[in-house]
């Protein structure tokens, strides 16, 4: 037989990547890897003013170009599209939905706004040529703040609408108003959330090929072929059956490969039009301006509270930027938040209020962690806000007001399975050693170094395993939340296993198949992840969310049993004996007392393939698939602290220590998990301290490259300590997903030890990110 | 179009290129070594570390024209008889890879920081590899990873 011999147990070890054999060796199979014989290269025209009229496309100069293929303006094609691109969030009844097009034709609404396409015979030949294409734009007043753009008069991003108020939702639970108005203390904080540009170091890319039926294929660097599929037919009025996305290797997303960019439907209609394949690669520059931003969101939270810290009411109100479309999922961004403003505390009484703003920027949407790091900054803020103003510790006030027994019923209406926020913040205190951090701070402060040290804490929680369906329904998402898994043995039994989510650098190649593995009792060599490829797996909702294991690693487990149960039926006939006699352990199916009568699970595929003797009625081949739709959210949990070094005198904060203690329930593969904690956590410090996608005030982006928007190095940061607790969430493999714990955790850990290495001055906020020249304008402001 | 005559793991070629043509674009698209990727416009990020004559160069920097008569090794070339480069090895036993995509610049980096002797202590493998940009990883594990393949304790 060909497969190998399984040894011992995968899930709980730290199974080295099968993803590494390729990727090490420089064979990934990226989307700009990929030609197709006669590809024909598409250049992208976009607005150089944030807000202008179109007035005319000239084109000639372009289409005499040498090498070039065809060149369009958006007039040219808007005969192409069924529909616009959809929103997919209508988060409220009266929410106001602009029109959105691959190709703006009128109006450019944003810097970057794409008005025009080239197609040419090479890369090089294709940019030449769009540079020649004249747009004649008539620049209008433009805004790019979101708050300033509801005020009266202010530029209008879509005229019609006569308004840049896009949605106003709100939750709200308990007595709010008379839980405030009764409160021994209340304390309100304003905080700016920047503009975050996620930076995938692969841009985005598409190969669009358009068969002689009108059958298309679409290779796209996307988190969500299934839902490109889903989109593409609505923008070209194809039916899904005649659409087929295929996502290679992709490299990183964070939530920016989510969406379904004009390029991709784009790049389909010009292959139709033009007989042959046509590929688009986005460059930095591009993807600065033409890939959606996250965060960008004033907040004003506000804390009722007695006078020993028993926090009784939560309040949040916050603008939040659109930009100047509505991508996919924007306008539920927030959403994913709206639960967490209570955190892992016990809050009776809630509210939640969110304004939604078009602004004259890039597209926001899902940026990792997606409404969840925003809720957990402002929350994570204020509870040291508090702390200072009631004079309490700020551990001992979390502490006070964690949820103790689970599960769990928020005031909010949603309930938290399974946690341990005492346990895994004690675990915390015992890595970082306090006790000789605040020695260190208090010798410092004696000597009145230049250099100060400061601790800082935050304990989140978070929703995750996107979602419940009826959930989904209930706060208006236009689709469900479930995701599917197949399960095949082939006939010599190596174990075929077809996905929904799709990963991109998640490593689902190696996590599924330890799952897989273990429950069918094969080796994890013999099983092989199939992924990404819409004509592979029909069902899928695709990967965001921390939802890839918590939700399709869940399908994969229903799966595993009802093809662990077919091989039953087929064993018990074939050995004559009743399946309830049959014990099923490491891979062979036993008879209970007679340990010489068994059959492997390879075996039985092997007689399922053959059908020479299987039940009567029974269908050959052993494959099974399962669909699940999660019944709840998961809900990991953690305690993260970060030790900050202060030179006073520069204002630069340098991160020393980062410790963070997650519980992420039931581990698959510790390496792996440790990993995601550490690139989520780097996201998150790198929101605290060195990134942010600033315009000016009309809409002008001025972080347009790497040198100016600063992703950090290594050279910036220090290792990370990580540790784990363990509960387990109400699913069969206990998991809670851990994408996003880090992003969430890391920001307000890192500003609140800022915050507390000058506290002894007075400063009590630095606004994000802490660029030296802002934490020595916290410094002087309060010296003066 | 101009001559170049390069070696591109250990394999001679002589090639005819525009005088525009980056040294990345040559690799990949002439050669078809595509392992090498592209990730910014600006020699920011690294991705497309290739070693020239040894040392590590961010091929989005180099004309191909100013490659000529060079020996280049590309992370296709790394690997041995099918035998991964300690480097590589490293990364697949410390997971300092996770999307992959920056992998490649990274591990040249690394090979070029190593055998510079310049890896000397986690410090300084993080202030070496500060020209290579990963999103995914947080650094925590290619550093692990490169003063395993050092032999920094």
């Amino acid at each position: 037989m060909a497969v190998t011999e399984k040894t011992g147990t995968f899930v709980g070890t730290s199974v080295k990547r099968k993803e590494d054999a390729s990727l090490l060796r420089g064979q990934g199979s990226f989307i700009d890897n990929l030609t197709l014989p006669g590809t024909a290269y598409m250049a992208v025209v976009r607005s150089p003013y944030p807000n202008a009229r179109i007035k005319s496309v000239n084109l000639d100069a372009a289409r005499a170009a040498e090498g070039v293929v065809a060149a369009f303006s958006g007039a040219d094609l808007a005969g192409d599209w069924a529909g616009g691109m959809p929103c997919a969030w209508a988060v409220t009844e009266d929410i106001k939905m602009p029109p959105h097009y691959p190709l703006a034709s009128e109006v450019a609404r944003y810097q970057g706004d794409p008005v025009a396409v080239v197609v040419a015979e090479s890369r090089a030949l294709a940019k030449d040529a769009a540079e020649l294409v004249d747009v004649d734009f008539e620049p209008l007043p433009s805004i790019a703040d979101a708050v300033k753009a509801l005020e009266e008069g202010a530029p209008l991003v879509h005229e019609d609408f006569g308004t840049n108020e896009c949605y106003v939702w709100k939750l709200e639970a308990g007595d709010l108003q008379a839980a405030i108005d009764a409160a021994d203390v209340v304390v309100t904080r304003r905080y700016f959330q920047p503009r975050l540009i996620p930076n995938a170091i692969e841009p985005r890319g598409v190969l669009a090929q358009v068969g002689p039926t009108g059958e298309i294929t679409l290779w796209s660097a996307t988190q969500t072929p299934h839902i490109q599929r889903f989109v593409l037919q609505l923008v070209l009025g194809v039916p899904e059956s005649k659409i087929r996305v295929i996502a290679p290797d992709v490299g990183g997303g964070f939530g920016s490969k989510i969406q379904v960019y004009g390029e991709g439907p784009l790049a389909i209609v010009l292959a139709r039009r033009l007989g042959r394949p046509v590929k688009w690669t986005e460059e930095r520059a591009e993807n600065y301006v033409g890939t959606i931003h996250g965060r960008d969101v004033v907040h004003e939270l506000t804390f009722a509270a007695t006078r020993d810290g028993d926090i009784t009411a939560v309040k949040s109100e916050a603008w939040c930027a659109m930009g100047a479309y509505l991508e996919l999922v924007a306008p539920g961004i927030p959403l994913l938040g709206a639960w967490l403003y209570s955190g892992p505390y016990e809050i009776p009484n809630y509210g939640v209020t969110f304004t939604g703003v078009f602004t004259h920027t890039t597209p926001t949407d899902a940026y990792r962690g997606a409404g969840r790091p925003e809720a957990t900054y402002v929350l994570e803020r204020t509870m040291d806000a508090l702390a200072r103003e009631l004079d309490l510790d700020p551990v001992e006030l979390r502490r006070k007001n964690f949820v103790r027994e689970f599960p769990h019923t928020m005031a909010s209406g949603l309930t938290i399975d399974a946690g341990d926020y005492h346990g895994t913040l004690d675990r915390l205190l015992e890595i970082l050693d306090l006790d000789s951090i605040r020695a260190d701070q208090e010798a410092r402060r004696g000597r009145g170094d230049a250099k100060q040290i400061g601790v800082g804490f935050s304990t989140y929680n978070e929703m995750c395993g996107l979602a419940p369906s009826r959930i989904l329904g209930a706060i208006r998402y236009a689709v469900g939340g479930w995701d599917s898994a197949t399960i095949r043995f082939q006939p010599l039994g190596s174990v075929q296993v077809v996905v929904g989510t799709s990963p991109h650098g998640q490593s689902h190649e190696t996590t599924f198949a330890q799952i897989v593995a273990d429950r069918l009792g094969v080796g994890v060599d013999d099983v092989e992840v199939i992924h990404g490829d819409t004509a592979a797996s029909q069902l899928g909702m695709d990967t965001y969310g921390s939802r890839s294991l918590s939700v399709g690693g869940i399908a994969l487990w229903h799966a595993s049993e009802k093809v662990i149960a077919k091989a039953r039926q087929i064993v018990a006939h074939q050995l004559e004996v009743s399946e309830d006699d049959l014990e099923f352990e490491s891979g062979t199916f036993t008879v209970k007392g007679s340990p010489d009568r068994n059959m492997t699970i390879q075996a039985a595929a092997f007689a399922a393939h053959v059908a020479h003797n299987l039940p009567d009625g029974m269908e050959p081949g052993l494959e099974e698939t399962a669909v699940y739709d999660p019944p709840n959210f998961s809900w990991p949990a953690g305690a993260h602290a970060a030790v900050v070094e202060v030179d006073t005198e520069t204002g630069d904060a340098r991160l020393v220590r980062y410790v963070a203690v997650d519980d992420v329930g039931s581990p698959i593969n510790p390496q792996i998990i440790d990993g995601q904690v550490h690139g989520g956590v780097t996201q998150g410090v790198a929101a605290a301290l060195f990134e942010e996608g600033a315009y000016d005030d009309e809409g002008n982006l001025l972080t347009t490259t790497m040198t100016t928007y600063l992703v950090p190095s290594a050279a910036e940061l220090p290792s990370f300590e990580t540790d784990r607790i363990e509960t387990h969430a109400d699913n069969p493999l206990g998991v809670k997903g851990v994408g996003e714990t880090g992003t969430i955790a890391a920001a307000p850990a890192v500003i609140n030890a800022i915050v507390d290495a000058l506290s002894h001055l007075g400063v009590t906020d630095v606004p994000m990110p802490a660029t030296p020249e802002r934490v020595w304008r916290a410094i002087e402001e309060v010296r003066r | 179009m101009r001559r170049v005559a390069l070696t591109v793991n250990a394999v001679q070629h002589d090639l005819e290129v525009e005088p525009r043509e980056l040294l990345v674009y040559v690799l990949r698209e002439r050669l078809g070594l595509t392992g090498t990727n592209v990730g910014c416009d600006t020699s920011s990020c690294g991705s497309c570390t290739v070693l020239v004559n040894g040392e590590s160069v961010k091929s989005c920097t180099m004309l191909g024209v100013q490659a000529d008569g060079m020996d280049i090794t590309t992370i296709e070339g790394l690997a041995t008889n099918g035998e991964l480069h300690p480097v590589q090895q490293a990364f697949h036993e410390h997971h300092a890879l996770q999307c992959g995509y920056c992998t490649p610049g990274m591990v040249l980096a690394a090979v070029s920081l190593i055998e510079s002797g310049k890896a000397t202590g986690r410090d300084a493998i993080r202030e070496g590899l500060e020209g290579n940009l990963c999103r995914c990883t947080g650094y925590h594990n290619i550093v692990e990873a490169v003063a395993a393949a050092a032999g920094v304790s």
